[in-house]
C-alpha cells in the first residue's frame, strides 16, 4: 500500500527555491535512503514533511495514506504517525524529557482513541524503550537533550521514535555525529523498529550508515530533485565516485 | 503646580484616626506621616523610581478605609477557602483585620506572634518603630501605610530560637465594600542565630476591586536566616503597593521569593540594607501579567560593610496586553570591599501587546568588589515549540510547557513543597493548553 506520495514537489525558504520538482513514492514496510550533497535540500525536504513554518510549497502534492498532509499542521502529521529524528535535535531546558514524551504519547493516543498511559505504565515502557538504544536511564529524567552530546541527542531521537511508533519515519543524517559503536547501537535500534507496517526515510550524506540499515532504495538528491533511483548498490557506485557525475547529469 | 493626588484619603484618615490603634504618641507620628504623604500624594511618573508606573487610575478612586465596618466573614471565608490549604500555623486577616477565629497560629518557645494591633497598644515603641524606623524617605507610600496602619502582625523571635516550620500570614479581600482600602504592617525581628521562615499571601474575591498598600519590615540579627515568600494573588481589578524593608546583621541570611501574578496594578519595593559584614541576601521572583496587569519591582540593595555577598534572580512572563517592570539597584558603599552582587532578570513575551522595561543600576564605590548583572527580554524560541508540535503537542500545549518551564527554576528554588504544587498549578492555571501536561509536572 502508498504510504507517502509526493508529487511534483517545489519548495522555497526565503524566497529561494530549494526543491524543483521532487517526487517520491513510499510503500508501507520500506526503506529509503535518501542521498545528496550537503546544501541539496534533504533536510528541507525532512522540514516540509513534518510541517515546518517557513517552508513554502509552492507548487506539488503530498498525499500520506490518502490524506492531504501539506493541509495538516505539525502536530497532526505527529498524531496520524508521521515522526522525523531531526539532524539537529534542540535543546529544550526546564522540560524533562519524560515529561514531553508522555504528554506527546498520550496526546497521539488520544488521537488514535486509546486510553492515555498512566505515570507507572509509561514509566515501564520507556525504561524498556531506552534499552534498545542503550541509553542510561539517567538521561530520561534530564531536560530535553540539554547538555546531551551528539550521539546522545541521537539516541534521544531514536528512543523517541521507538516510543511513539510511527508510521512513516525520517531520519535526517540521524549517523552524524556518531562514532562507530554508538552508530551500531542507534542502527541496531532502527533495524528492530522496522515493520511492514512502518515506512523508514533515512537521509545521508554517507552510504556508511546503509551498511547497518540496508535500505530498499536508494535515491540521489541533487538539484532540488531526485536524479537517480536504484538500489543498495546505488550507494555503492555514490561512495566510490561522488555526486559530482550526477550533478553534472541533472544539469 | 497641581494639588498632590491623594484621592479621597485625607478625610477618610480624620474619619478613622480615633478608631487607630496606638496612645498619643503613636497618633502624633501617624498624622506626622499622613501630612509627608499629602505633601508628595501619590507618586507620579515624573518621580524617576514611578517613571513605568501609574498610579493614576489608583489616585482617581474613592477609598474607603474601612475599619469600622464589620467584616462580612462568610466572604471571607469562601475566598480563604479559594487560597489553598495550609496546614501549618496561620494568621489569616479579613480586610485587614487579624481573624483569630481563622488562625492557627501556634506559641513554640522562643517564638511570639501579635497581631499588630494589640502590639502597638501594649508597647508603644512598637508604634515609634514602625512609623518612625520604616524608611519613609524611600517612598510616600510607606508614609500612608504609617498613616494608617491598623493591624498585621510583630513576630520576635528570640536569640537561638530556630523555626523551620513556616508560618503563612493570608490577608484577604473581600468585595463587601467597594475601593476598600487596607494597610497591613508585619514586623519580623529575628534574634541572634534564629531562624525563621514566613509566607505572605494576599488573595482576595474576584470582584474585590480594593487597594493593598503593605509595609513589611525585616531586622535580622547576627547571624539569622529569615525566608520570606511573598505571594500576591489578588483578584484582577485590585490594586497591590507592597514594600518590604530588611535590615541585616553580621553574617545574617536572608532569603526573599516574590511571586507576583494578581492584581491590575502591583507594585512591590524590596530594600535590603546588608548593615553587618559578611552578611548575604538572595532575591528570588516570578512576576505574570495578562489582559492589562501592570507588575513592578522596585528592588534596591545596599552593600554598606565588606564581605556582604547579594543574589538576585528575577523573571517575568508577560501575555496579552501585560506590562511588566523591573529595576534591580546595587549600591556598593565606599567600605563594602569583597562585595559579591549578582543579579539576573530574565523576561519572556507570550504576546506582541505585552511589554516589559527592565534596568539594572549599579553604582559601586568600592574597590575590589565582584558585581555582574544581565537582562533578557525574548520570546519562546520557534524551534523548541516545533520540536514539540513534531511530537504531537498541540500549539497551546507546546507554548504552555515552555511558558511553565521558563518559571521552573523559580519554583525550584522556593524550597517548600506544597508551595511549589500550588505555584505551579497557579501558573499553569493561567496558560490555556497546560492541563495537557500538568498532572504530568
Ligand atoms: N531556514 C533557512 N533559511 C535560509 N536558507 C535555508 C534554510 N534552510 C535551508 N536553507 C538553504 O536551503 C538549502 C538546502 O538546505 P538543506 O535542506 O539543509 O540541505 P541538506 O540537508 O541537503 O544539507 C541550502 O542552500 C541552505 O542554505
Ligand atoms: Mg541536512
Amino acid at each position: 500500500m502508498t504510504m507517502l506520495s509526493i508529487r511534483n514537489l517545489h519548495a522555497a525558504v526565503e524566497g529561494k527555491a530549494i526543491l524543483k520538482g521532487l517526487s517520491l513514492e513510499v510503500m508501507a514496510g520500506e526503506v529509503h535512503a535518501i542521498m545528496g550533497p550537503n546544501g541539496s535540500g534533504k533536510s528541507t525536504l525532512a522540514h516540509v514533511l513534518s510541517g515546518r513554518e517557513g517552508y513554502e510549497v509552492t507548487e506539488g502534492s503530498i498525499v500520506f495514506e490518502g490524506k492531504d498532509l501539506l493541509a495538516m499542521s505539525p502536530e497532526e502529521r505527529a498524531r496520524d504517525g508521521v515522526f522525523l529524528a531531526f539532524q539537529y535535535p534542540v535543546e529544550i531546558p526546564g522540560v524533562n524529557n519524560v515529561y514531553m514524551l508522555k504528554a506527546a504519547l498520550n496526546a497521539i493516543r488520544r488521537h488514535r482513541g486509546e486510553p492515555e498511559l498512566d505515570a507507572v505504565d509509561f514509566l515501564r515502557l520507556i525504561k524498556e524503550k531506552a534499552m534498545l538504544v542503550q541509553m542510561d536511564e539517567r538521561f530520561l529524567s534530564r531536560a530535553v537533550n540539554e547538555g546531551f552530546s551528539g550521539g546522545e541527542k541521537k539516541r534521544n531521537e531514536i528512543l523517541q521514535m521507538a516510543v511513539l511508533e510511527p508510521k512513516l519515519a525520517l531520519l535526517d543524517e540521524t549517523d552524524s555525529g556518531l562514532d562507530i559503536d554508538a552508530l551500531r547501537v542507534v542502527a541496531n535500534g532502527v533495524n528492530q523498529l522496522r515493520r511492514s507496517d512502518r515506512a523508514i526515510v533515512m537521509i545521508t550524506h554517507y552510504q556508511r550508515l546503509l551498511e547497518h540499515i540496508v535500505p530498499d532504495f536508494v535515491h540521489v538528491l541533487a538539484g532540488g530533485r531526485i536524479v537517480r533511483s536504484g538500489g543498495r548498490d546505488l550507494a555503492v557506485t555514490l561512495e566510490e565516485r561522488g555526486y559530482d557525475w550526477l550533478k553534472e547529469e541533472a544539469a | 503646580m497641581s494639588t498632590a493626588a491623594t484621592a479621597n484619603l485625607l478625610p477618610e484618615f480624620e474619619r478613622v484616626s480615633a478608631s487607630l490603634p496606638g496612645d498619643a504618641r503613636v497618633a502624633e507620628r501617624r498624622r506626622a506621616a499622613l501630612a509627608r504623604f499629602a505633601a508628595s500624594g501619590f507618586p507620579s511618573q515624573r518621580d524617576e523610581a514611578w517613571r513605568y508606573t501609574s498610579t493614576a487610575g489608583l489616585a482617581r478612586r474613592k477609598h474607603s478605609v474601612a475599619i469600622d465596618t464589620p467584616v462580612n466573614l462568610a466572604r471571607g471565608r469562601a475566598a480563604l477557602a479559594a487560597a489553598g490549604a495550609w496546614d501549618g500555623p496561620q494568621c489569616v486577616f479579613v480586610d485587614g483585620s487579624h481573624r483569630p477565629d481563622l488562625s492557627n497560629a501556634v506559641a513554640a518557645a522562643g517564638l511570639r506572634i501579635r497581631p499588630f494591633a494589640a502590639a502597638v497598644a501594649e508597647d508603644g515603641r512598637i508604634g515609634e518603630r514602625f512609623a518612625g524606623w520604616g524608611g519613609e524617605e524611600l517612598s510616600p507610600m510607606i508614609s500612608l501605610n504609617a498613616a494608617f496602619a491598623a493591624d498585621g502582625v510583630v513576630i520576635d523571635v528570640a536569640d537561638g530560637a530556630e523555626h523551620g516550620e513556616p508560618l503563612r500570614l493570608l490577608f484577604v479581600m473581600t468585595a463587601d465594600v467597594r475601593d476598600r482600602a487596607v494597610f497591613p504592617r508585619v514586623i519580623v525581628r529575628a534574634g541572634q542565630r534564629s531562624s525563621l521562615a514566613v509566607v505572605e499571601q494576599y488573595v482576595g474575591e474576584s470582584a474585590a476591586d480594593g487597594f493593598t498598600n503593605t509595609v513589611t519590615q525585616i531586622h535580622a540579627g547576627e547571624g539569622a536566616r529569615v525566608t520570606h515568600y511573598r505571594l500576591q494573588d489578588e483578584s484582577p481589578k485590585a490594586y497591590h503597593v507592597g514594600n518590604l524593608i530588611v535590615s541585616q546583621e553580621r553574617a545574617s541570611e536572608v532569603v526573599s521569593h516574590s511571586l507576583s501574578f494578581g492584581a491590575l496594578l502591583a507594585r512591590q519595593d524590596i530594600h535590603i540594607m546588608l548593615s553587618g559584614p559578611e552578611s548575604s541576601v538572595t532575591l528570588n521572583g516570578l512576576y505574570m501579567a495578562e489582559g492589562r496587569q501592570h507588575v513592578d519591582h522596585h528592588t534596591r540593595i545596599d552593600h554598606f560593610e565588606p564581605t556582604t555577598r547579594s543574589e538576585e534572580y528575577y523573571k517575568g512572563i508577560l501575555g496579552g496586553h501585560g506590562r511588566g517592570v523591573f529595576n534591580g539597584k546595587v549600591v556598593v558603599h565606599q567600605h563594602a570591599i569583597k562585595t559579591d552582587a549578582q543579579q539576573s532578570n530574565k523576561n519572556l513575551l507570550l504576546s506582541n501587546d505585552a511589554e516589559v522595561d527592565t534596568k539594572p543600576e549599579l553604582e559601586i564605590y568600592a574597590d575590589d568588589v565582584k558585581c555582574a548583572h544581565g537582562a533578557t527580554v525574548g520570546q519562546l524560541d520557534e524551534d523548541a515549540l516545533f520540536y514539540l508540535r513534531s511530537r504531537g503537542l498541540d500549539e497551546s500545549a507546546a507554548r504552555a510547557l515552555l511558558t511553565y518551564a521558563f518559571a521552573g527554576d523559580i519554583l525550584g528554588r522556593l524550597g517548600i513543597a506544597r508551595l511549589q504544587k500550588e505555584l505551579a498549578a497557579r501558573i499553569a492555571g493561567r496558560l490555556p493548553g497546560a492541563a495537557e501536561f500538568l498532572e504530568a509536572v
